[in-house]
């Protein structure tokens, strides 16, 4: 009844002092512990830095969900990839963080061209981040939105001479006039990236079937339209006669509603660096 | 509760981190084959062992044919691209076999909890994988098929040897934090809306490199086989990975197990010195045993090494049902 507290603690089933030896242990297991897990999860973590930085988006393959939906979605497997005939698409390695793995295009070093004719890369995706048909509930970012199915210039006269695309995955615009050739009135005689370029497309002239190189197909027009030969898709690009502020007329390149972009134009576009570009997830605006 | 059932039971806590102990209940054959050993001259037991180790034949039949299948596998993703024969497209994490889709579980589930939305391939693909991993019994997808696996067995192997010459220690961490690793990543899918776990995959970063060609991702694939080699034995498997609990649970159910049988057993250990996940092997233990022939947890990777090691031939590979069956 009358118990002081130094009574009872030495009543209770105490647990045996640990051993100088057996704290150390679990002292050094617990540092082990933590430093496992501040690893995995630092490691992990680090995969959100590329999206602090607001890195520039990747232009992603045809049919991709929007970024977000599309990085929940892509299981990394790499299929897209092996499907495509000319090796557009490229795998993101560790500095894009959570789109480790994650496909992309880079247009100017090798560009989407359509060779495959169907959207391939869509069909090969298991698990719906490259849709042929969005889900209903995802929304549609503005301008995204293609108006009719993209006619592709090679199928043209078949029976569908369409591709399966319901949206388009950026914009080409003409982000360097200054250095657009067509523009300056000039024309442009040989290989259109030099003769050590790896990039392949198709020349319906040269093979149906086959991309060949753009090195081994040299040009020779009076006024440079490499961008519109390029094109895949019908109508989505042409050479218009245009008035400079100052009142003066000259030729240059325009894109129109039907441009998916591909980014054939990006690609081969002879002006170091590249005249027009591909904006990615960029929607189409009629002013622009 | 029969033994077997209530060891079953306690085998999928021991896989979620839990330190397997002495069993409370032992069926009645088996206390007898207890006490009988106890009861042999130690002398003669020694003698006996003597000899069996003499006349053991040390055979690598089990990792070989593992190292050849988990080689066969990675090369045919990395042969199918590069000739573009077509057979098995894809990579680990999900991939097309002459056209069926397959997707790994854990990579799957990330998707999902992500994605928050379902889609018919990736049902599909699940499917098939789930079927083909109970038969072939859960986490054997680690040691049959995961690139990684193998890079940490060679890694586990230099750890050894350096351990055995005092130069390094390995000092276990909790096994609980695997459990902890696999509900927080799935909470940080569910919630980030990305598929956090995929980025530091070292399973789907290798099978990524081996097909597609390297990356600077091989870098944390690196630093955890360092980490392997210098600080903690076979980190990753062993602590870490959610693809093995997730492979482990799917294998609860599988009906191919190693089998324990005791009365043969000389309680040496050498299994439990080769075996990744130590803790399946606990019923090994003197008087440990809860029947004269014990199945061995969900946790195992039937790998095989145990299988080789034992001088005894205790430990085979067997298929619920079908040993009765024949």
């Amino acid at each position: 009844m009358s118990e002081t507290a130094d009574q009872a603690a030495a009543k209770a089933p105490a647990k045996p002092p640990l051993s100088k030896e057996r704290r150390q242990q679990a002292r050094r297991r617990f540092l082990r512990s933590l430093l496992l897990t501040g690893g995995v999860f630092g490691a992990a973590l680090s995969g959100y830095l590329p999206l602090v930085y607001a890195k520039k988006q990747r232009l992603r393959p045809p049919g991709a969900l929007d970024e977000k939906d599309f990085l929940a979605s892509c299981i990394k497997c790499g299929q897209c990839v092996q499907v495509c005939p000319v090796a557009a698409i490229k795998l993101a390695d560790l500095v894009d963080g959570f789109g480790v793995g994650a496909p992309y295009i880079d247009a100017r070093e090798q560009a989407c061209d359509f060779s495959c004719d169907a959207v391939q890369c869509i069909l090969a995706c298991p698990t719906g981040a490259l849709t042929y048909k969005k889900p209903e509930y995802m929304a549609v970012r503005p301008g995204a939105k293609l108006a009719t199915k993209p006619v592709l210039l090679a199928k043209e006269k078949d029976a569908e001479p369409t591709l399966n695309m319901a949206e388009r995955i950026g914009v080409a615009r003409l982000t360097r006039p200054e250095s657009c050739l067509a523009i300056q009135g000039k024309g442009f005689k040989g290989p259109a990236r030099g003769t050590q370029f790896e990039g392949l497309l198709r020349y319906m002239d040269v093979d149906r079937w086959k991309p060949i190189k753009v090195a081994d197909h040299p040009y020779d027009t009076a006024l440079c339209d490499l961008c519109v030969q390029a094109c895949p898709i019908k109508g989505a690009i042409s050479i218009e006669t245009v008035f400079a502020p100052d009142g003066s007329q000259r030729k240059s390149p325009v894109v129109h509603e039907p441009c998916v972009g591909c980014g054939a134009c990006e690609m081969i576009c002879p002006t170091e660096p590249a005249s027009i570009e591909i904006i990615p997830g960029e929607g189409w605006r009629a002013s622009a | 509760m029969n033994v077997l059932k209530r060891r079953f039971i306690d085998q999928i806590w021991v896989m979620l981190g839990r330190e397997p102990k002495k069993p409370e209940v032992i069926a009645e054959r088996a206390v007898k084959a207890h006490e009988l050993k106890r009861m042999t001259n130690k002398a003669d037991l020694q003698a006996t062992k003597e000899h069996m180790r003499a006349h053991q034949e040390v055979s690598h039949k089990w990792r070989n044919r593992r190292w050849a299948t988990l080689i066969a596998v990675n090369l045919l993703f990395v042969v199918s691209f590069y000739f573009d024969i077509q057979i098995l497209e894809g990579s680990l994490s999900a991939s097309r076999f002459i056209g069926f889709h397959l997707i790994d579980l854990n990579s799957a589930l990330q998707v999902m909890l992500a994605h928050k939305h379902i889609i018919n391939n990736l049902v599909i693909g699940t499917g098939t994988v789930l079927v083909l991993w109970i038969l072939f019994g859960g986490r054997a997808f680690c040691s049959w098929v995961c690139p990684y696996h193998l890079l940490a067995e060679w890694a586990e192997k230099l750890h050894v040897w350096l351990a055995a010459k005092k130069l390094v220690t390995d000092q276990p961490i909790d096994r609980r934090m695997r459990t902890a690793f696999w509900l927080v990543f799935g909470v940080l899918a569910f919630a980030t809306g990305y598929t956090v776990f995929e980025a530091i995959s070292p399973t789907g970063i290798l099978s990524r490199a081996l097909i597609y060609g390297a990356g600077l991702a091989l870098l944390w694939v690196l630093a955890l086989l360092v980490f392997e080699v210098f600080f903690v034995r076979r980190a990753w498997c062993r602590y870490a990975c959610p693809i093995g609990l997730t492979y482990g649970v799917v294998g609860i159910f599988s009906p191919l197990r190693v089998k324990y049988k005791l009365d043969g057993c000389f309680h040496e250990g050498d299994c439990r010195k080769v075996c990744l996940v130590p803790h399946v092997l606990d019923t090994v233990i003197k008087g440990r045993a809860v029947d004269v022939e014990v199945p061995i947890g969900p946790d195992c990777t039937r790998c095989g090494l145990c299988v080789d090691v034992c001088p005894t031939g205790s430990l085979t590979f067997d298929v619920k049902g079908l040993s009765k069956l024949l």
